[in-house]
């Protein structure tokens, strides 16, 4: 029956996945997280000549050793986590705000600037209801800036953002070498407008707040009225302008929200954490909350998982350095990085499935018996190339066809048998 | 002044040209490579270790091997990052932000380990320095002489290698199925161009442009110090490809330009302050957020991204 | 007549189902084969196979006898296949010229031959020299055609340039394009076609752009070429104008493949019409030897009625009235130009015109999309006793908060009118989001007895916000009433005003899921459930969901823009019953369709568009294809007088006189 000759066949064949299973996706996303580990460990031991089982030791220690360790990872998740929050509902819109530095970063030098300029001339209180206001002001404008540029005239958002971090740097460091015109360069912590220590540190204060907003980000996204609006904006801008959603209006309403959270985050890196304000204040965070917002799906629930890894691989990393002696953070960069690329490389195989050519051939063979043993099946025929059809005559119909060429869903195969009854009755 | 300052924009320039002539390639294909900053860096720190080893290895008997070897590893190295970088967005397809900032983190951070190595010694770097500033310049008190013909090998390179890029963009047949794969990938792989081979290549070839960019910012305009400075200057090389609109030939006027205002801040303007000059190296953010919008405002048809920019091809989902 | 393609036994899988089964096909040189076939019978998926798109899972393809494997385009045009999709395969930005060289394969170049030739030749040129006497060439001029002698150094350099011909070959440069403009320009002549090579595709017709999709094949050398469904967008006139010249390359050898579901068309310019049903092949006939019945039954697989049921309009009265209206797009054309016309209640208003003449606008412009330049909109409530509202210049949601019950059905479903990742129930959300909920608002979906689904749902916003204040201030009145009787309603108020809160800021889902559950069950939508992404539903099943959740809004006026593209003939059937219901309903439909036959079996009233401008309104009863294909293009104006054109009653002459004014 097979005339093909094998040899000149594609050895390889994707397809696109038309569902998988929540948990399926999570179990490869874990693989690949696990391989990421295993590789950085092999990277380490090759470089630093030693045992795996040393390597992960040192970086438990480095996350959680002592107390200090503790918190501290804990107020970087923490931190790490209001940034990623802050881009997802962009994101979920599709707007691909790569700003977050920016403008976690202005809001932190806006609260910096009520500390130095009212310092001392108002109450402790009331210092702090302003710089949260300035912060949250700061943050927004940051974030507002580009949207309505995007609103109006379709602006590129990526490149936009991605120069704005840089302005709010440069303000940064203007204000910087105002307030401190000579010397170090550099800002020391102002001891006015400190914002109270829970539990005797600056860590449980972060904590706290980072843990309300991820629920309210969650429930917001989920199940607000403005979540489903971003989500309708994000799938298809036509459908939004069809239903009267204002996709203007969204898109604004949305980033003013982002750049609130980074408002916040930059009040609390300011105001609670540093107490001052400088150039590596956000640190490159803003930019690894969009990996980590990615990796996460949007899903602000696995993000706390997501910010924790990040956090633990760049801390434990950190610690492994040290105890070997070599004093430059990069090797922890790197394997941060390595272990992006890797999830996100991943990331192929919960969307695509690779088929070799061996199981196209087996599979064909099921589905010609099947079709052979079930005369019901030749009228598949009919709803798939409907499918097939529709494809080149309508190209946004298109992802339908994708639900055809999987063979996950035999449930798919069998509805369809039963629409062509179901047409035959309505005829 | 002004000629010292036009010669120095000049000189600076060819970093930002490198790259963004890099990005350009890259975008054409259909890719935004958020990458290029750390590529710049790798490219740096890879064409720095050989320079140093080979400094210490022979001297500095042989000038044009100074020059060529860190040069060609350079790009090897950053057509390599290429190649990790295209395997992830064109073959695995991941989002293309994504695995570009991802590409800048690790890059950053390798260049950093790689170089914290040598970083004590980098004065035997420094001695080979010379030889990237002097080789083909012309030294004269003439102002043209000055700003055109008194640089370096790399910043003529630059130049030539800009030309070339927008010669075959313009006018081949490769830089026509190029711009048509960035364009609309389906179209192109309808007409019998192999879209996978074409990505794979322009983003391999901008990745070794725009790694140069590194090598040639220490080598030459620094003098062969190592600062952390590489990053900023890919941002603003992917500024610089919007601010000339996707066109190699217009980006060598851009990159001076950018260059200038860039530079503007060390001691061109008279009575500034040291926090002033901070404000004045915003500038090029600032421009470029303006061509920005302001092209994206006219909205026109030649002014515009490549069509399926940042989008993946997947051939059975059409 | 040899067989220049051949196919044997071709399938092919998509996973566990099948598309193309055991297809056996041939196509001889220099005929036109038409495949026929419904949508979906799989004719693009077999034309895709032997145009390297998709590569079949089992059989083989034979050109001139020879088995070949295409896996790409591009051995597609390694054995002379050509394919002008559907969808023209062109890049927007570039002009006509780039577009047809695109891709054009680099003619091997190998240095090691060209070097041994370049030896030869030189060599020869240097025999000629040692035996050239110049006494035998008497003339003053005689020493330019004199021959040469080489030196090994000469000799040398120019073999060392090959690698450089060689690079710029492979380039391939652009600038010496007088040859390649000769032979494109050739091409055009020998066919019959008029092109202008510099015009970028972005300033061209639909019909341009097939033109240079045609030159791109024909450029590429194909023997073969396949033409999925050419005329779709194309005026009759265009139509012959493209039949002439796939006449002219039959003349001319060519074998042509074209893909159509038309079946005058069929009989018009093939010479052998295979039949596809299902994913098989049916039967290849001689079109000479067949009539259209025959094609239609093999088509269909059984005799099947094709009348639809179309009743009179009763108590019609005006219900969407638009007096002038003109529009532009982003370039400053004129999309619709002074469009007046009125739909009316309990009858279809059917719209034809080629694709793109502006009915996409129009419908847009009713329901608040579309920016308008002039004119106005006026709609006819009847829930206010036929009140005149105006909808000019209003956002959907303005529109609904009018109260306006005005349901539209795009043509790009998922792309539009549903969100293809979203489930059933967030899908039928996309209308109702926004209400807020009362306390006492029970559910609102109710079922009819009638097997159409009516849900009822008023979305008058306004209204529950009033019920509240009403409550409230009734309440601070009664004031005097037994404390417990306030308490009791205060309470109440308060959870009133706390449930409205809520679901001001919430989504409810629960009424949504009733209704695609409704929906599902009503309309016979096969669905896993009703959590599944619709675009995993075939194309006859969401334009079902799209359709129930636009008509159980209750509407009063209903648009349908192509609502049967891609559908197979029972969905298409399905569709046509559901709005012929809601005529009988007394609901204004608008329907916009490609199928002439269709207009005519079911509208009551034809108004046709051509560039914007109605050409006429002309009765369904009495129409004639011909006259409104005419109108189509412009030939012809209803006032032109034609016979054809019959009133049913005196009223709607007057209202179609009017129309032309």
């Amino acid at each position: 029956m097979t005339k093909t000759k094998s040899v000149k066949e594609p050895i390889l064949h994707l397809v696109k996945r038309s569902s998988l299973p929540g948990w399926k996706a999570w179990i490869i996303r874990a693989l690949a997280i696990l391989g990421g580990f295993i590789f950085i460990c092999i990277i380490c031991c090759a470089e630093l000549k030693t045992s795996p089982f040393l390597i992960i030791k040192y970086m438990f220690q480095g996350a959680f050793m002592t107390k200090t360790n503790t918190n501290v990872f804990f107020r970087d998740v923490a931190i790490l986590l209001m940034i990623a929050l802050a881009v997802t509902p962009a994101f979920k819109m599709k707007f691909w705000n790569i700003g977050a530095e920016g403008q976690v970063l202005i809001s932190a030098w806006a609260c910096t600037a009520c500390m130095f300029y009212l310092g001392g001339k108002v109450s402790n209180d009331t210092l702090i209801f302003i710089m949260l206001l300035m912060s949250l002001l700061a943050g927004i404008v940051w974030a507002v800036i580009p949207a309505i540029f995007k609103a109006i005239w379709n602006t590129n958002e990526t490149l936009f953002t991605l120069m704005m971090n840089y302005i709010a740097l440069q303000v940064t460091l203007y204000f910087i070498k105002v307030w401190v015109p000579t010397g170090t360069g550099s800002l020391s912590p102002l001891p006015y407008g400190n914002l109270p220590q829970i539990a005797g540190g600056d860590y449980l204060l972060s904590i706290i707040v980072s843990i309300i907003f991820t629920i309210a980000v969650f429930g917001y996204l989920k199940f607000s009225k403005h979540g489903y609006e971003i989500s309708v904006v994000g799938e298809s801008v036509n459908t939004a302008r069809y239903i009267g959603i204002s996709v203007k209006k969204v898109i604004i309403r949305t980033l003013v929200l982002s750049g609130a959270i980074c408002g916040v985050v930059g009040f609390l890196l300011a105001g609670g954490i540093n107490h001052m304000v400088s150039d590596t204040t956000v640190g490159g965070r803003g930019f690894t909350a969009v990996l980590v917002s990615w990796l996460a799906q949007f899903n602000p629930l696995a993000m706390v998982f997501t910010s924790g890894i990040v956090v633990f691989l760049s801390n434990g990393t950190t610690k492994v350095m040290e105890n070997y002696g070599i004093p430059n953070a990069f090797l922890a960069e790197v394997l941060t990085g390595i272990m992006f690329l890797i999830i996100i490389g991943c990331e192929f195989f919960v969307r695509y499935r690779v088929i070799f050519n061996k199981n196209i051939f087996s599979k064909k063979q099921k589905a010609t018996v099947s079709c052979d043993s079930n005369s019901l099946h030749e009228q598949v025929t009919v709803s798939v190339d409907e499918a097939t059809r529709s494809d080149s005559s309508n190209e946004d119909l298109l992802d339908k066809t994708e639900s055809v060429l999987t063979d996950d869903d035999s449930t798919l195969v069998k509805s369809d048998i039963s629409d062509v009854k179901a047409n035959e009755e309505v005829k | 002044m002004f000629v010292n300052f036009l010669t120095t924009a000049i000189r600076f320039s060819a970093t930002f040209l490198y790259g963004s002539t890099g990005e350009i390639i890259i975008e054409k294909g259909g890719h935004l490579n958020l990458g290029i900053p750390g590529i710049i860096s790798v490219g740096a720190a890879v064409g720095c270790i050989f320079e140093y080893y080979l400094v210490k290895a022979m001297g500095t008997s042989v000038p044009a091997l100074l020059i060529l070897i860190p040069l060609l590893m350079t790009m090897i190295s950053g057509a390599l990052m290429g190649l990790l970088y295209s395997f992830l967005t064109v073959t695995l397809r991941a989002n293309q932000n994504v695995v570009g900032l991802a590409m800048t983190t690790f890059g950053v951070g390798l260049a950093g380990y790689l170089i914290s190595d040598i970083q004590a010694e980098m004065a035997i770097i420094a001695r080979a320095s010379k030889f990237f500033r002097d080789m083909f310049a012309v030294q004269s008190d003439n102002w043209f002489v000055q700003i055109f013909l008194s640089h370096g090998v790399l910043v003529y390179l630059a130049i030539i290698i800009a030309i070339v890029v927008q010669i075959i963009l313009s006018k081949t047949r490769v830089g026509l199925n190029l711009r048509a794969v960035g364009e609309n990938p389906a179209t192109a792989d309808a007409a019998g161009i192999n879209v996978t081979k074409y990505k794979y290549v322009s983003t391999c070839i901008g990745c070794a442009i725009s790694a140069v960019g590194g090598l040639f910012c220490v080598m030459d305009y620094m003098g062969g110090n190592w600062e952390y400075v590489l990053e900023g200057f890919g941002w603003l090389s992917i500024a610089l490809v919007i601010f000339t609109l996707w066109r190699p030939a217009l980006s060598i006027l851009g990159s001076i330009v950018f260059a200038g205002l860039y530079i503007l801040a060390f001691g061109y303007i008279e009575g500034i302050s040291f926090a002033q000059t901070e404000i004045i190296k915003m500038l090029p953010y600032l421009v470029t957020v303006l061509v920005l919008s302001i092209s994206s405002m006219l909205n026109k048809k030649n002014t515009q991204p490549p069509a399926a920019l940042g989008v993946s091809y997947f051939r059975e989902e059409r | 007549m040899q067989n220049a393609i051949e196919l044997k036994n071709i399938s092919k899988f998509f996973g566990d189902v099948i598309a193309n089964k055991n297809v056996n096909l041939d196509v001889k040189k220099g005929e036109i084969l038409s495949i026929l076939g419904e949508n979906g019978s799989g004719k693009t998926t077999l034309m895709n196979m032997i145009a390297g798109i998709y590569y079949p899972d089992e059989g083989e393809i034979l050109i001139d006898g020879l088995p070949v494997t295409i896996r790409s385009p591009k051995d597609a045009f390694a054995h002379r296949i050509g394919m002008i999709h559907q969808h023209f395969k062109l890049v927007d930005v570039f002009s006509a010229a780039d577009n047809i060289i695109l891709g054009e394969e680099f003619q091997g170049f190998d240095i090691k031959e060209e070097k041994s030739k370049l030896c030869e030749k030189f060599a020869k040129e240097n025999s000629e020299f040692e035996n050239y006497k110049p006494e035998d060439h008497p003339g003053i001029l005689s020493y330019l055609s004199a021959p040469k002698f080489h030196s090994e150094k000469e000799i040398k350099r120019a073999v060392s340039v090959l690698p450089l011909v060689k690079i710029s070959k492979r380039l391939q440069f652009n600038w010496l394009s007088r040859n390649r403009a000769q032979t494109i320009q050739k091409i055009a002549y020998k066919y019959g076609f008029d092109i202008d090579l510099k015009k970028k595709i972005y300033d061209m017709s639909v019909s341009e752009k097939q033109t240079v999709e045609i030159i791109k094949v024909l450029y590429r050398n194909a023997d073969i070429l396949i033409l999925d469904e050419p005329t779709a967008v194309l005026t009759p006139q265009e139509i012959k104008k493209l039949f002439d010249v796939l006449r002219r390359m039959r003349e001319d050898g060519k074998s042509i493949i074209i893909i159509t579901h038309k079946l005058n068309e069929v009989m018009e310019i093939s010479d052998r019409v295979a039949v596809m049903r299902k994913g098989e092949h049916i039967a290849t006939v001689n079109t000479a030897e067949t009539c259209e019945q025959e094609l239609t039954e093999m088509m269909v697989g059984k005799k099947i009625e094709l009348n639809i049921n179309r009743t009179v309009p009763q108590n019609s009265e005006d219900r969407l009235v638009v007096e002038h209206i003109c529009a532009t797009n982003h370039d400053g054309v004129k999309i619709l130009d002074d469009v007046s016309f009125e739909a009316r209640s309990g009858e279809i208003l059917g719209i034809a015109g080629i694709a793109g003449s502006g009915q996409r606008e129009l419908l847009e412009a009713i329901a608040g999309l579309q920016k308008l330049n002039g004119g106005d909109i006026w709609y006819y409530d009847p829930s206010k006793n036929n009140e005149k509202v105006d909808l000019r210049s209003k956002t959907p949601m303005q529109i609904r908060n009018l109260g306006v019950r005005l349901s539209f059905v795009p043509e790009d479903r998922l792309g539009m009118g549903l969100v293809g990742n979203m489930d059933l129930i967030d899908n039928m959300m996309l209308r109702s989001y926004k209400n807020i909920k009362k306390l006492d608002d029970e559910d609102t979906v109710t079922q009819n007895n009638s097997d159409i689904i009516n849900v009822a749902k008023d979305e008058q916003i306004d209204n529950t916000e009033c019920n509240v204040k009403a409550e409230q201030s009734e309440e601070v009145k009664n004031n005097s009433n037994a404390f417990v009787a306030f308490m009791k309603k205060s309470g109440k108020a308060v959870a009133n005003v706390a449930v409205k809160a809520w679901s001001a800021v919430f989504l409810d889902r629960k009424s949504p899921k009733t209704l695609a559950e409704t929906i599902v069950k009503d309309l016979e939508v096969v669905t896993p459930s009703t959590r599944t992404p619709v675009r995993r539903l075939s194309g006859g099943n969401v334009q079902k969901v799209l359709v129930g959740r636009e008509i159980a809004a209750a509407p009063t006026v209903l648009m349908a823009a192509y609502p049967v593209r891609g559908l197979d003939i029972n969905s298409s059937y399905t569709i046509y019953n559901l709005l012929n219901a809601q005529k009988e309903k007394g609901v204004a439909v608008i329907y916009v369709g490609e199928d002439l036959d269709v207009l005519i079996d079911l509208c009551d009233r034809i108004m046709v568009i051509c560039g914007g401008k109605i050409t006429g309104i002309v009765d369904g009863r009495a129409a004639q294809k011909e006259q409104i294909g005419l109108m189509m293009m412009g030939r012809l104006s209803q006032s032109e007088g034609n016979d054809s054109v019959k009133p049913i009653n005196g009223d709607e002459q007057g209202e179609v006189e009017r129309e032309d004014i």
